[in-house]
């Protein structure tokens, strides 16, 4: 691999790191499109994704790990029904590579989801609303109080299919649903080379009713035995490249260390736009992909790895303008109300 | 890379798995000593603080 190609591995991962340092979502679903993009085999784009999954989510997880937020009880069960997932998942990828459609069927799901979730977010943030993004950054001790539990894990949570598990928080749910769950995340983990935790977080608290610190320590948690799974069996595969996984990762760590420090000077409603429309610009980005191959027009392709870099670009670049901008006018206020000696 | 490539089977992916492991602890610890080092100042250099 040359020196070029590990520096822009490496400036994607600062891109991806600061996306997720800010965001705590939407790093990693990135990845795999790009690699797909590149023209990497689907076994391969999928199997670093996960390597990178896995490594992104050791760190958050260590910085998390004094905070209190993990139900490990809760995590293990996790991990239970996500192996499994997982092993279906890739499973699913081998036979559409062996039928020769593997990209086309990953790249569709993938139009469709960042699609939806960017629609999501996007329209979430012109209404003004507050629930587009996930935020791994929680740093309060979790609070239960029942008008906070949504419906639907309520709803869920009345349906008492033996065995109940009691978790932190007082939550008592079925021990099937938890694996459902479970499941369906490891599923899409293994499927797409992702790390779930945009499917999972959400999940743990609208259908399962845990708290949303909990929610997140215990997906961090979980990420890490997920990822770490899921690049065990697609190692075995063969579809760990090191040297794409590794400048990747440098990059991201570096990156997230900005966007964590961002957090805490901008508003993320502000920023938050800008992020839905860079799901829509990844979704858009597969999509041209997919057609270049279809009406065999490279141009496509190009506009496609444009579309998926200059939106990651568009995003962190917001993050660390406003960042800076907020410094500087915190510092101007500062220096005003300083009394003239 | 690394050697690694004499392995195979669970070994080899296990090495994978360690490898990556590796690296993120190490990129924790080297990034957040960074920060302890140099974060306040280059957080004061952005800002266009004098002191």
């Amino acid at each position: 691999m040359s020196a070029a190609l590990l520096a822009m591995f490496a400036l994607f991962g600062v891109l991806i790191g600061v996306l997720f340092g800010f965001f705590g979502m939407g790093g990693s679903f990135l990845v795999t499109p790009a690699l797909l993009v590149m023209g990497y085999p689907s076994r391969v784009a999928v199997g670093s994704g996960l390597a990178f999954v896995f490594g992104t989510s050791v760190i958050a997880t260590l910085k998390h790990r004094d905070l209190g937020q993990v139900d490990y009880k809760l995590g293990v069960l996790m991990i239970a029904g996500t192996t499994a997932g997982i092993e279906v998942g890739k499973e699913l990828v081998l036979h559409f590579e062996a039928a020769g459609s593997s990209e086309l069927i990953i790249s569709v799901i993938y139009v469709f989801l960042l699609g939806a979730i960017g629609l999501f977010v996007t329209y979430n943030s012109l209404r003004g609303g507050d629930d587009g993004g996930l935020d791994h950054d929680v740093d309060h001790d979790a609070e239960v109080d029942s008008s906070d539990i949504p419906d639907i894990a309520k709803k869920i949570q009345s349906y008492r299919i033996p065995p109940m598990i009691s978790l932190r928080g007082g939550v008592q749910v079925s021990l099937w649903m938890i694996l459902a769950v479970a499941f369906a995340t490891g599923l899409l983990s293994g499927f797409l080379g992702v790390g779930g935790g945009f499917i999972r977080m959400p999940a743990l608290f609208y259908l399962i009713g845990v708290p949303v610190p909990i929610a997140v320590g215990t997906d961090l948690f979980e990420i890490v035995f997920s990822g770490g799974i899921g690049s065990f069996i697609w190692a075995q595969e063969g579809g760990v490249d090191l040297s794409i996984v590794a400048p990747l990762l440098a990059g991201s760590a570096l990156g997230a260390r900005v966007g964590s420090a961002a957090t805490s000077i901008v508003d993320e409603d502000d920023i938050k736009i800008y992020f839905g429309l860079m799901l829509l610009g990844g979704s858009l980005a597969v999509a041209a992909r997919e057609l270049s191959r279809w009406f065999d027009l490279p141009i496509l392709s190009d506009v496609s790895f444009a579309l998926i870099m200059l939106s990651a670009l568009l995003v962190a670049g917001a993050v660390i303008y406003s960042s800076v901008l907020a410094l500087r006018e915190r510092s101007a206020e500062g220096a005003r109300s300083q009394p003239a000696d | 890379m690394f050697g690694i490539e004499t392995l195979n089977g669970p070994a080899y992916s296990a090495a994978i798995v360690g490898l990556v492991l590796v690296e993120a602890m190490v990129l924790y610890v080297g990034y957040g000593g960074l920060t302890r080092a140099v974060g306040s100042q280059i957080t004061r250099a952005v800002a266009g603080d004098d002191g």
